[in-house]
């Protein structure tokens, strides 16, 4: 589905920790629209709230103040329940660490957000074996993470990111923690994602090589957005 | 299915952390069971008694015998269907440490009141027939490998001497509730032997066992027995048979009470421990349950694979637990020996094995999970790596 609006907009954001009396802020007045079909890169140092950003847009945790909407969707208005039908159904996921369990198989890791469907177990199957062929994993569907290696791993963990076919990828340092060609292949295939299947995909790095393959970078440094951001292609 | 699925995976994550905690379930049923099966041993006695007898002794003291001439009155009384009477022999077959109960008994109206000592026909007439002859439950007799016709003699503690009985008969129990660890020989034997040793205590029966026509008028006869002999040298307390051996058991209450609190308190340990295996466990998994939460599973999804895996480990421990109680029971009635004559697991015992089991899988998992539910996914995700 295309969007005529911009797909995530982003309105005067405040976010904010507390720590005992102190309260921190992490996210000041952060105001930005994200087109449909964009690969954006959001680049800054350690605790810049480059992090917290992503979460904020992918639903997993809440604001101060400020507006989010993802699809015409306002996500502060959703209840925990109804936030969590969201995120099934709209985002994809993509961690550093990869996060699968380890306990399933590359196929069981896959099919898990599609368990909250109401997709017959056929129709699972063919979901799964189509997300594992475009991560090029078709042959590693019995095999668990422990199995793996790490950049096989990722790619299991993007297959499950698609399987639903969400609004949005998120990706929290998707190469961080892996080698230089295993990372070139995952961002190769988050490119594809992007340029083949139209994602749209929201990357957090701090790797300039990772930040290249965006089509936008956005810098954040102490929580506001740094006003030279650059759009790229 | 899924769930399911995941939890049986999960459990077996850590094989050695979970296979300990198994077996310390296993401990913990096992000794909940033979605890609870030790205090149903002591009140076995109780349970097995008929509402419609009662016993009658001398109101000062169980020790303190009363006339034979009771006997007589006791049957005119309204009520009283049959009347037997006896004594605690208390005697030792070849040393001390060989103790069972064995009474000296009026044969034909004992056997009468206690339909649950089935006796074949002929080793009843055998045993009715011959003053010398004693009958001995089914258990006693394996245990010391006696067979019909054998002689066996008693040394006695309260009678002194040695007392030749001839074995005549070997009764089973109707249900397995019956005590089989008994020994019953003519009253008749002892008191004529009394008669020429000690003519002092000959002729005084250590108690009465009165049979009433009518259950419901037990409590009514009970009164009218001891009124009749108010008054009188050998004044009487009449009880219902469950009444007389529940005194006895209460003279050991404390040790029943602190059986049954030992009982509870290993549940109380295991719990802990479980507890602990939980927590760990989930405190170990929170950045799964982050990323399952992320995925958009829901609370009870999370709630679902904690309480599960908490109740298949508990309940693994509790069959296994369950399986070995009755070997184990078995071995340590026969153990027992003759101090606990029934010694069987009941049935209420394992349907209490699994509800403590299930309380305890479910009490354990309570914190755990409310902790996986609580946890922010920002805070949980922030976990791992």
């Amino acid at each position: 589905m295309k969007y005529k609006t911009p797909l995530v907009e982003i309105k005067n954001l405040y976010k904010s920790y507390r720590r005992g009396s102190q309260i921190i802020p992490v996210l000041e007045n952060i105001t930005f629209d994200i087109e449909d079909g964009e690969f954006l890169a959001l680049m800054g140092p350690s605790g810049s709230g480059k992090s917290t950003l992503l979460n904020l847009i992918a639903g997993i945790d809440t604001f101060d103040s400020g507006i989010i909407k993802v699809g015409g969707v306002d996500i502060a208005a959703l209840s925990e329940t109804e936030l969590a039908q969201w995120r099934s159904t709209n985002v994809g996921f993509i961690f550093q660490f990869y996060n699968l369990i380890p306990v399933l198989t590359a196929f069981g890791n896959v099919e898990l957000p599609l368990l909250l469907t109401r997709l017959s177990r056929k129709e699972r199957r063919e979901h799964v074996e189509t997300a594992l062929r475009i991560v090029n994993l078709p042959d590693r569907m019995s095999h668990y993470p422990g199995q793996l290696s790490g950049g096989q791993q990722q790619r299991v963990a993007i297959a499950r990111a698609v399987v639903t076919d969400p609004t949005i990828i998120v990706a929290d340092e998707p190469t961080g923690d892996l080698d230089r060609v295993s990372a070139k292949e995952v961002l190769e295939l988050m490119c594809r994602l992007n340029v083949e299947f139209g994602k749209t995909i929201i990357m957090v790095t701090h790797d300039p090589h990772a930040a290249e393959k965006a089509r936008t970078i956005k810098h954040l440094e102490k929580g506001i957005l740094n006003a030279h951001n650059q759009a790229r292609l | 299915m899924h769930i399911i699925k995941l939890v049986f995976k999960n459990t077996f994550r850590h094989k050695l952390r979970t296979s300990l905690t198994i077996l310390g379930i296993v401990i913990v049923i096992l000794a909940f069971g033979l605890l609870r099966t030790v205090v149903s041993a002591w009140y076995a006695g109780v349970e097995a008694s008929s509402a419609s007898r009662l016993v009658t002794r001398n109101s000062i003291s169980l020790v303190f015998p009363l006339p034979i001439s009771y006997r007589d009155k006791i049957r005119q009384i309204n009520g009283v269907k049959l009347v037997s009477y006896g004594n605690w022999f208390g005697g030792n077959y070849i040393d001390e440490k060989n103790f069972f109960a064995n009474f000296a008994v009026e044969p034909a109206s004992y056997l009468e009141l206690y339909p649950e000592y089935i006796l074949p026909s002929n080793q009843k007439a055998a045993f009715l027939h011959d003053r010398k002859a004693a009958i001995a439950g089914q258990k006693l007799a394996t245990k010391y490998g006696w067979s019909i016709g054998d002689t066996i003699t008693l040394k006695g503690t309260i009678f002194f001497g040695n007392w030749e009985f001839v074995l005549r008969g070997i009764y089973r129990g109707k249900d397995k509730s019956t005590d089989e660890t008994q020994f019953f020989f003519h009253w008749n034997y002892l008191n004529e032997t009394l008669k020429k040793t000690m003519p002092r205590r000959a002729d005084q029966p250590g108690f009465y066992l009165v049979g009433v026509s009518n259950p419901n008028l037990a409590e009514e006869v009970a009164v009218s027995l001891d009124k009749t002999f108010k008054n009188s040298l050998a004044e009487t307390l009449t009880e219902t048979e469950k009444a007389f051996q529940l005194s006895f058991v209460s003279m050991s209450e404390a040790i029943v009470v602190a059986i049954q609190l030992v009982s509870f308190v290993v549940i109380v340990i295991i719990m802990a421990v479980l507890a602990n295996t939980m927590a760990m466990t989930a405190r170990e998994r929170i950045g799964e349950y982050a990323v399952l939460k992320t995925l958009g599973f829901g609370g009870w999804h999370i709630a679902a694979l904690i309480f599960g895996e908490s109740l298949f480990i508990v309940m693994i421990g509790c069959t296994i637990g369950i399986a070995f109680t009755f070997p184990i029971a078995k071995v340590f009635g026969n153990t027992m020996g003759t101090y606990f004559p029934v010694f069987n697991v009941a049935t209420k015992t394992i349907y209490l094995d699994v509800v403590v089991s299930l309380f305890v899988g479910a009490v354990a998992a309570v914190i755990p999970t409310w902790r996986a539910i609580k946890i922010r996914i920002a805070d949980g995700l922030r976990r791992i790596g």
